[in-house]
């Protein structure tokens, strides 16, 4: 009596946990609702499977428990009913599948107006690179990687001159295009990941790897790394800005190019480049320290 | 009295029984011992050992979750020291020990009727490997720099690199090496469980009538002797990558202003071998557990199991189904994006054989007449807990709905619940359910009762909010949850009460242990078949079973494992040893 009671409690609390509880994603900021809504329809599939399953053993066990000289049936096949439970579980299935496809199917087909925006991971911090006038990124290879050229950007190649390097920096991005990130790490998997845009993907040292969307709101977004990567992990959180048109262009106004930061009096002037909210990976190497050694 | 007729069907003796090897000494009866019964106990009592650190390991993770700055010991360090040991000895050292070095030993030779696993020496050897690698495995504790800090996914390069705890020192060395040694330990204990089914099942024990718990068992040692493999090779070569220098998983890489003498290799490649290995290594665990809690269900229920054959065939179908599903762990790891479309329809084909048998639990219920003892008690939470768990798995093996969730705590959440929680309160049930046959004793039923209410009631208190926190987006592994915008402060608060519940479960965890060697020589006397169970084991002519299990005569099977509540017959259950005709036989062949 008591097992079927807090089986059925069982049921109704987590119904009603998931309908009351303030625990809810975030507010949406990209085109991905698409994503959201095949969470809803999963929801309701695997709630009502749950519901009836947990509810009938609830049920088995109050009609069917043990009483003096009770006996129990002896029954060890039907067909009929084993086919058909087979049937509408496999329905339910592509019920789930069917959606998820078409919405993977978006989500890996990149728009052709998406502009390129490339996205650097390395412990334990983000850079970007925007493609300049050409609307083309330059070539890079991590073993090109130094103090003066963080993204190893190979200077050989005339694309890259005119990219835009905003390194350890916040990344701007204008409302309403397409973007195509392209994501790199110099050192260890990484994995750019903003809650409100439902998109991410891991970055892995030698290869470039992508995503794409459409930012729908304007707002200060928070990035977090979600492959772990050594010990700063917790701490390497970022910024993407998502502006209006005007003041995307301003910013990108005040950024520096490949070019620009190659030339030698340059050097580091990034370092100095307005709206700089992130911390560095030195700073956090530092924090590390300082925590290590409470 | 029924009417006894001899039975057709039974096959001579194939070959002469040969002689078991006797020990001399207490030394070859108790310690360097070749028999499977106690094989399986110092197999269960080395994982349970191993999995008490891994319980004080994820108390002080929760510490560090709850209560985010109140203990500085937990340097972030630390914190992925913990994770990291916390999941490879939980799945590794403790599940798969536990399920088949443990109950496999016990149960297998028992079931099927057999005097011994068929290479006894081999099964002593396989045991004292795992202890070796269970030592090597602690020793990382101690070592310079600690254990290793990568995640029990051991991800390259971070795996080996500074910025990883243990990276460069010692901890990776002494966690492959004792992969390494775990593998060769099990494989020498896996071909013994192999072939004790398929060569030692005693007359007239067809593969169709073997209790669904050796199924599972068999199957899950099939898959493991397949998947290790993978692991093994990918942990030779990471460990050639980091004391050699080759760069097997080793691209150029630019660490710290510095560039690594390593150039060509592949990341991914390793997480291809690993989820090879490590997707199966989730039905190793589980099926075993499927097969226990069929018979636990079906002897407390007084009710054969619903569809057996469907069942044997649903095991063997997810067995296979398995090693296909292996990159649904890796959507959001960089792999080329087409790849989702067929792993995504391989993963929730599977749902379809793994809810046959949850239907199929739950409809042996269906018009049984169910004893409310403590195994079935476990065995219900293992449905409920399972099932939510399993339905948690149709989120992320759903390429598109992966990907907002993916590395968030909704994962946690679920595998946690789908196999640590499910496979755990199995290995509970069993042990109440066995453990009068292993001892001559009933377990105390008082403790026995607190301590499942509040380890299922506690363990779905802990990962069924946790699953919300995932949908918020607040990822996994994070040391620190600090200046995060996800992190609102009623999400600080829920942390802190599934801390809170952590410490409970884990305290009736303790009631546990004193019940087992309280109950040793206090608990009530249990006789030969407490449980009115039809099957091999109970019915042997002592209790605990002798060398050599059968006494002068191995049992002869006559029917299959689930004749409860026969139509005709006197008792509710009828063993599988008994001759005699009871009408028209309904066992499915």
């Amino acid at each position: 009596m008591a097992v079927a009671l807090v089986l059925v409690l069982i049921v109704v609390g987590s119904v009603l946990f998931h309908l009351l509880s303030p625990w809810w994603w975030t507010p949406i900021a990209s085109n991905w609702a698409y994503i959201d809504n095949t969470i809803i329809i999963t929801f309701w599939i695997t709630g009502v499977v749950f519901a009836a399953v947990v509810l009938f053993m609830a049920y088995c066990v109050f009609r069917f428990r043990h009483r003096e000289g009770n006996r129990a049936a002896y029954e060890p096949e039907n067909k009929r009913l084993e086919s058909w439970l087979t049937i509408v579980t496999a329905v339910g299935v592509t019920a789930l599948l069917v959606p998820g496809l078409f919405v993977w199917s978006r989500f890996v087909h990149v728009p052709s107006d998406a502009t390129d925006v490339e996205v650097v991971g390395q412990q334990w911090q983000w850079s970007f690179r925007l493609p300049g006038k050409d609307g083309k990124l330059g070539t890079s290879d991590t073993r090109d990687v130094t103090a003066d050229n963080p993204l190893g950007v190979i200077a050989s190649d005339p694309n890259g001159q005119d990219d835009v390097v905003v390194e350890a920096a916040d990344l701007h991005l204008p409302v309403g295009k397409p973007v195509k990130m392209l994501l790199r790490s110099i050192d260890v998997l990484h994995d750019f990941y903003v809650p409100e845009f439902r998109a991410k993907m891991d970055m892995i040292p030698g290869s470039v790897t992508y995503f794409w969307f459409t930012p729908t709101r304007t707002g200060t977004f928070q990035v977090l790394c979600a492959e772990l990567c050594g010990q700063g992990h917790p701490l390497m959180h970022g910024v993407v800005m998502v502006d209006t048109q005007q003041d995307y262009v301003a910013w990108l106004g005040q950024q520096q190019t490949f070019a620009q930061l190659s030339a030698p009096q340059q050097t580091g002037s990034a370092d100095q480049a307005p709206g700089k909210t992130m911390a560095s990976g030195l700073k956090i190497a530092a924090r590390l320290e300082t925590v290590g050694s409470r | 009295m029924v009417d006894i007729t001899p039975a057709d069907g039974i096959p001579p003796a194939e070959v002469a029984e040969m002689e078991l090897y006797h020990p001399h000494s207490w030394w070859t009866k108790y310690v360097f011992s070749q028999d499977a019964k106690v094989i399986a106990i110092q197999y269960s009592a080395t994982a349970t050992g191993i999995g008490l650190v891994a319980l004080v390991l994820s108390w002080l993770m929760r510490l560090q979750l709850g209560f985010p700055g109140t203990f500085d010991f937990i340097t972030p360090e630390a914190y992925y020291q913990f994770i990291t040991m916390h999941g490879m000895i939980m799945v590794i050292y403790l599940l798969t020990a536990l399920f088949l070095g443990g109950f496999g030993n016990y149960l297998i030779p028992l079931m099927v009727g057999a005097r011994d696993m068929v290479f006894p020496y081999v099964n002593m050897l396989s045991y004292w490997i795992y202890l070796l690698a269970v030592l090597v495995l602690v020793s990382s504790f101690f070592a310079p720099g600690g254990p290793t800090g990568a995640g029990w996914t051991l991800y390259p390069p971070q795996a080996i690199m500074s910025g990883t705890p243990g990276g460069q020192d010692w901890g990776i060395i002494l966690m492959l090496s004792s992969l390494i040694l775990f593998i060769i330990g099990f494989t020498m204990g896996g071909l013994n469980y192999v072939v004790t089914v398929l060569q030692g099942r005693t007359r007239g024990m067809t593969m169709m009538r073997l209790p669904l718990t050796v199924w599972g068992i068999f199957t899950a040692t099939v898959m493991a002797l397949l998947a290790f493999p993978a692991l093994f090779v990918a942990s030779v070569m990471m460990l050639l990558d980091r004391v050699l220098g080759t760069s097997f998983f080793m691209p150029a890489i630019s660490e710290m202003g510095e560039q690594l003498p390593h150039n060509g290799g592949s990341p991914i490649l390793f997480q291809h071998l690993f989820w090879f290995f490590g997707h199966p290594e989730v039905y190793i665990v589980a099926l075993p557990a499927f097969g226990i809690v069929s018979d636990l269900i079906s002897t407390h229920a007084r009710k054969n199991i619903f569809g057996y054959r469907m069942m044997v065939w649903a095991i063997v179908g997810i067995g296979a189904l398995s090693f296909v599903v292996w990159a649904h762990h890796m959507y959001v790891s960089g792999m080329h994006p087409y790849f989702g479309f067929f792993f995504a329809t391989t993963t929730l084909i599977i749902a379809i054989p793994t809810a046959i048998k949850v239907y199929n639990w739950v409809l042996t219920l269906w018009r049984g007449d169910i004893h409310l003892t403590i195994p079935m008690l476990f065995a219900l939470a293992f449905i409920v807990t399972f099932v939510n768990g399993g339905l948690t798995g149709l989120f992320l093996g759903n390429v598109v709905v992966d990907v907002p969730l993916s590395d968030t705590m909704f994962v946690v959440a679920h595998f946690h619940m789908v196999m640590g929680v499910a496979p755990i309160l199995v290995v509970f049930g069993a042990i109440y359910h066995w453990y009068p046959k292993a001892t001559g004793r009933m377990l105390n039923e008082t403790l026995g009762r607190f301590h499942f209410w509040v380890t299922f009631l506690g363990a779905y208190l802990i990962f069924f909010p946790m699953h919300y926190l995932g949908l918020m987006g607040v990822p996994r592994r994070y040391a620190e949850l600090t200046d995060m915008t996800v992190m609102t402060e009623s999400a600080h608060h829920l942390n802190s009460f599934i801390s809170i519940m952590a410490f409970i479960v884990g305290f009736a965890q303790m009631v546990f242990l004193f019940n087992l060697i309280w109950s040793i020589r206090h608990g009530r006397e249990a006789g030969g078949n407490p449980w009115r169970a039809t099957t091999l084991e109970w019915q042997t002519p002592q209790t605990p079973p002798a060398h050599g299990n059968f006494g002068k005569d191995l049992p002869i099977v006559y029917r299959w494992a689930y004749d409860y509540s026969v139509p005709g017959a006197k008792e509710d259950f009828i063993p599988q040893n008994m001759p005699g005709s009871f009408g028209p036989s309904r066992e499915p062949a």
